[in-house]
Parts: structure tokens; sequence; C-alpha cells
């Protein structure tokens, strides 16, 4: 049995088996071997020899004398690799003499090659890594086989333990089936976090080597309340979280008992709780979890996981499908987000040096004029369904915002060209997320319909913290009085220019800030389906004139720890079973 | 470079060529020493200041890691090793494998 810590970021406990999985998306699989198993492994290893040799000898068959037969020549070499005994050699050694498996030796073998060449000061020779890490993966994809398939085809119920989760591999999942998530890296706004709390299952992150830790296919806990994880748990500390998961559960459904109630403040404010969803079969759960209406539909989920960009059709019906759930509820559809991940880095002959400064968002989108109005295409087309608005995001100019507003006109007429109907009184909305934004608000307030104040990416911006970063994620907090500054800022001038304004960030999410939120004017949250009831709870136990003091108090703190406890002290008063 | 030969028939002979090709001693050059080595009977032997390599294996002789410039120590043992080093040193030093030698 051993214990890990590190960061809660979604509430709940499972008890599951592991599937583990490493950035290349492949899955790593048991490390030691029995002493009798030698054998065996020694012959997988020399198998994926001789497979991945046969397979390279066709491909460099197939390869003219084009360029001077470089590529052909490369595919030489990686044969005549290969073939090297003493490379082979060195690979069952290691199993023989280190009990592992074959892929953990070829890897291993192959990694320490690179490493060589890596460490040379030469560039030259330094890219030739690329050509051994090259022969780790067709390896390892003999290895493996189909394996690799397994994460999108679960058929029993798994933790996933993984070193940083990626978007693309969430897209992947088959949600029924995962049951928990824990990452080495991360932090409380990573995307494991986020994908986790909108499933409502449990996560910790920031375990560190906890990939290293597990085996596939050991029992591991995840108590996403705590931020521990158990690998291997005795029947005695089993029996302990069964017992904990079930009181858990009895409280999450105290709280589903409020679903009914209105998100009224004691003096009688109405507040409007919206849900954050990313893939259409989550609108249900918005509405389950008594939510009112969608405050974010991240649309990225189409692009990622598939070969090719994916149709107007592939979008409307994502569209449909969410808006059919609410009717007349609003559905608040964000353009797509890309950048800074697979889908835009792969797109490029060299990955971006400063992806989170570059081209992501709308400037992508912008760039990628066909893709875009495709998709604008699509959610007018699913506008005449209910009540669906536009949603750019990270706008940090007006320049952006008349180009993107230009494009919707134009893709209005080609619907009219078209003869296809759609709301020509559409909404159109921003994201405030980028301290440009927020600075410009009361301009910017002046062409938009909405909006809506994404606080996580306003939190890395102003205070030039990257949240994946363990070396520098604890100064990443919502709590700093710049951010809380500038949120302040793009509320007031929203009242002033009278148009909607809510929060969609993780911050909503968190029961310590909504009384800030409150107090500072915000009457509408768009937050993860799973924390609307304990949100509510805390709405319907406060008076706005309470929140008022709160908040004029904290705006006159200055510094982000005098702030998050002062917070979380109002907070734990309301709501002691949030802590 | 010297010949010698030791009482008990075995062979032995050494030179030191010096990497001329601009890009070194990188994959494909690695690949046609070893292809040349292995022509012969005898074994090859490669060293730079710091390592020893087999001289018919790919991967250890790409390990080497020569940039242009850099001095290696060939030494073939067998029957046929006078004319293994003569191959290897034509190669490494007359056709650099092929290769353009830096620009002066």
């Amino acid at each position: 049995m051993e214990i890990k810590k590190g960061i809660a970021v979604s509430p709940g406990i499972s008890i599951a088996r592991s599937l583990v999985i490493d950035a290349e998306d492949y899955r790593i699989p048991r490390r030691k071997i029995m002493p009798s198993q030698r054998m065996t492994e020694i012959q997988r290893t020399r198998n994926a020899f001789k497979d991945a040799i046969r397979e390279l000898t066709q491909l460099e068959a197939a390869q003219d004398e084009t360029e001077g037969g470089k590529i052909k020549d490369i595919f030489a070499v990686h044969l005549r690799f290969l073939h090297d005994r003493s490379l082979r050699k060195k690979v069952t050694d290691l199993v023989h003499s280190d009990l592992v498996t074959a892929e953990y030796a070829v890897s291993a073998t192959l990694r320490e090659i690179a490493s060589h060449f890596t460490k040379e000061k030469d560039a030259y020779m330094r890219e030739r890594a690329a050509d051994i890490y090259d022969m780790e993966r067709r390896l390892l994809k003999h290895l493996l086989g189909g394996k690799r398939e397994d994460v999108e085809h679960l058929t029993e119920e798994v933790a996933v333990v993984v070193r940083e989760l990626s978007p693309t591999q969430t897209a992947g999942f088959n949600k029924k089936f995962v049951k928990g998530i824990a990452s080495d890296a991360g932090g409380r706004t990573s995307h494991a976090a986020i994908v986790a709390r909108s499933l409502g299952i449990p996560a910790v992150v920031a375990l560190e080597d906890l990939t290293e830790s597990v085996s596939e296919g050991d029992t591991v806990i995840i108590d996403g309340n705590r931020g521990i994880v158990i690998v291997n748990p005795d029947d005695e500390t089993i029996r302990q979280y069964e017992e904990y998961s079930q009181e858990f559960v009895e409280l999450e459904h105290k709280l589903d008992a409020i679903r009914e109630k209105p998100a009224v403040t004691r003096d009688g404010v109405k507040v409007t709780l919206l849900g954050n969803i990313e893939f259409p079969d989550e609108a249900e759960m918005v509405l389950q979890k008594g939510g009112e209406g969608i405050g974010l539909y991240r649309t990225e989920f189409l692009y990622l996981n598939r070969p090719s960009e994916p149709t107007e059709e592939d979008h409307y019906q994502a569209y449909a499908e969410t808006v059919d759930v609410f009717k007349h509820r609003p559905v608040i559809i964000r353009t797509a987000d890309l950048g800074a991940d697979k889908y835009t880095q792969s797109k490029r002959f060299a990955p971006e040096p400063n992806p989170f400064l570059g081209l992501r968002s709308i400037r992508f989108c912008l760039q990628n004029l066909m893709m875009f109005k495709t998709q604008l295409h699509a959610i007018l087309r699913a506008s005449v369904l209910g009540e669906v608005k536009i949603m750019f995001p990270l706008i940090t100019n007006i320049q952006e915002l008349m180009q993107a507003k230009m494009i919707v006109r134009d893709v209005m007429e080609d619907l009219d060209e078209e003869s296809i109907t759609y709301n020509k009184n559409i909404k159109v909305g921003i994201m405030v997320e980028t301290p440009s934004a927020a600075l410009m608000a009361s301009t910017l307030a002046r062409d938009v319909d909405f909006f809506s104040i994404g606080t996580n990416d306003l939190t890395q911006y102003t205070l030039a913290v990257d949240r994946g970063n363990e070396l520098v994620s604890t100064l990443y907090s919502a709590a700093d009085p710049a951010v809380l500054r500038l949120i302040r800022t793009v509320i007031q001038d929203a009242h002033k220019a009278q148009i909607e304004v809510h929060v969609c960030g993780e911050m909503a999410s968190e029961p310590e800030y909504i009384m800030l939120l409150l107090g500072i004017g915000l009457r509408t949250i768009s937050l993860t389906p799973p924390m609307i009831p304990e949100i509510k709870q805390i709405v319907r136990s406060v008076t706005i004139e309470d929140c008022n003091n709160l908040a004029r108090k904290v705006l006159g703190m200055n510094s982000e720890r005098q702030i998050s406890n002062y917070l979380r002290d109002a907070t734990r008063k309301i709501l002691p079973e949030a802590f | 470079m010297q010949a010698g030969q030791n009482s008990l028939e075995k062979l032995i002979c050494e030179t030191e060529v010096e990497i001329k090709n601009a890009d070194g001693l990188h994959m494909r050059p690695a690949m046609q020493f070893v292809d040349v080595a292995s022509q012969f009977d005898c074994d090859v032997t490669v060293s730079n200041s710091e390592n020893s390599v087999d001289g018919k294996s790919v991967m250890q002789m790409s390990m080497l890691a020569a940039t242009c410039g850099t001095k290696l120590k060939i030494k073939a043992e067998g029957a046929d090793a006078q004319e293994a080093v003569d191959a290897l040193r034509e190669l490494v030093e007359e056709k650099h494998f092929d290769e353009p030698t830096p620009k002066v």
C-alpha cells in the first residue's frame, strides 16, 4: 500500500482498477515481471524487432529516389539500427537483469541512447535524438499492437492515471467507465480538474511521480476530498473508504434536495445559475442539478479526437442536441477556443515557442476563416431551435471584435442566399479574459450584448503565471487583489452600459468566491454542473447586504493570502460541509 | 599509419582519421562506416578520447557523435586488418562519406 499526496481538484471518492496512460496515449503496461516470464518477454522483444524490420523494409522499398533518396536513407538507417545486435542485446539484457517488460526495456534503452544525442552541443547531432524516438515509437507500436484503442473502448470501470491529461485524450475517453482521474502534473485549473468536475468524478492532481508507482491494473483509491491517492490499498483501508464514500454520497443527495428551490438570496434577490459544459451529453446533468441554461458551451471537443475537421453538420447536430434540452433557456456557444494544444500545434511545421501568447482562440479562427465560418453557419442554423447566443473567446482589442462580428454578418448573408432561417437578432458577446479586454471593457461594452468573465485566463495573464507549472502554481489565485480589481471594473462597466455580465471561470465553482462576486454586483454565474447545488445553497443562505459588506472589506485588502483566508472563514460559517 | 604483426599471426592495424564532412558522423555516415567495416572478417574498434566502440555496430558508432574535425582512432584485428583500415580511412578522409565538407 502506498499513499500519495496531491491537490484535490474535484470532490468524491473512487475505488477502481487503474488505467495508466503515458503522454503518447499509449498505455504503459505493468513494468515488473516474474523471473519465469523472462523468456516470454525476450521473445516479445525479438518479435517486435522482427515486425518493425519487416515494416521498415516495406517502407524503404516503397520510396523512390526523390530528394536524392534522403527519405529512403532515413529508413535504411533505422533498419540498420534495428539490425544492430548490440542494440537488441542491450534491450534483452535489461529484461533479464531488471525483470522488466519488453515495452519498458525498449523505452528505457532507446531513451538512454537518445539522451546521448540531446546532450550534444552540435545542433545537427542533437536532432538525431528524434530518429531514436521514432524507432522507440515504432517498436512500441508493435509491442502494444492495438492496445491504444482501449482508451476509447473501455468496457470496465477504471481510474485514469496519467502524466498530464490533454484535451485530446479526454475527448477520447468513454466517459461512462472513467470513475476518477489522477495526474502527475497540473493544478486546480488544469484540464484534468476541469474535466473531472464537469463529469462529476473525483480527481487529484500534482502527484508528481504517481505514474511511476502505479502499474496497469493496480487498485487505486482516488480521494478527491482530501487530495490523496492510495495505490494497492489493504482490505481495511478499502472498507473504511467504502464507508466514507457512502457518507459523501448522502451529503450530495442532501444538496440535491434543494434542486427544485429557486436561487434567491435571503433578502429576495434572484441569482441565475448556468452550467459550463463541454459535451452535449452533459446538458442533461445541468438540468438535473438545477441549472437554468448553459453559460459556457465549449466546442473544442468537436475538433479534437477526429482525423479531419468537423463538418457543418457535425457542429449543427451537437448544438441541436444541447439546445433541445434547454428549449427556451439560454445556451451560450463559445466559438472554437483552440490553440496552445495538439490540434493547432500539430498543424504547424514547428511548434510555437510561446503558444499561450501565440495563435490561439479568436486569433486562430480569424486566420482560419473557412473553419470559423463553418462553425458560425451551424450556430446560426441552430439559433432558431432555442435561445442560442454566440460568444467569442480571448478578445484582446476592438478590431478583433469588429472583425469577428463582420464575419458573423457575412455568414448571415450566406444563409439568406441559401434561404435558411436563423435568428437575425442573435445575441453576441465576448469572453473577458485578458487584462487588455478588462481595461477596455467600457469601450467593448458598446458593441456586444454581454460579457462573460473567464477568470482562469484572466488570472493567468494578469499574474503572468502558468497554472499548470507546479513551480509557480501557488502564485496563481483569483483572490489576488489585481485580479479582483479587474473583475470589479468589468462588472461595473457592464452595468453602466446596461449589458449582461457573468463569470464562467473556475472561480464561479468555488464556494468561497460566491459572496464576493455577489457583493461586487454579479447576478449570473456559470459553473461546472456538479457544483450547482452547493453554490445554490450558499446563495440561499446569504443576504446581498452581507455580500456588499464583505466585498467592500475584501477590496480594501492588499494581499492574496489575507483575502483568501477571509473569504474561506466567511464561507465556512455558511456552508461548513464545503470544507 | 603503422602496421605490425604479432607472433600469434594476428594482424593488428591502427590508424587515426579526422572527420571532414560538415555534418559529422551522423546516422547515414555511421551506417556507411558500418557497411564498409562489415565487409571484412577482422574486428574493428573505433575510439575517440573517451570511448571505444564496435565499428560494426551502427548504434555504438553513432553514439560517438563525432562532429566535423573530431579525430578517431580505428583499430582492426584479424587477417584482413590492413585492407579494412585502408578502406575505412579512404571512406572517412577521402570520400568523406560522399558529403560536403565545410566551406572555408
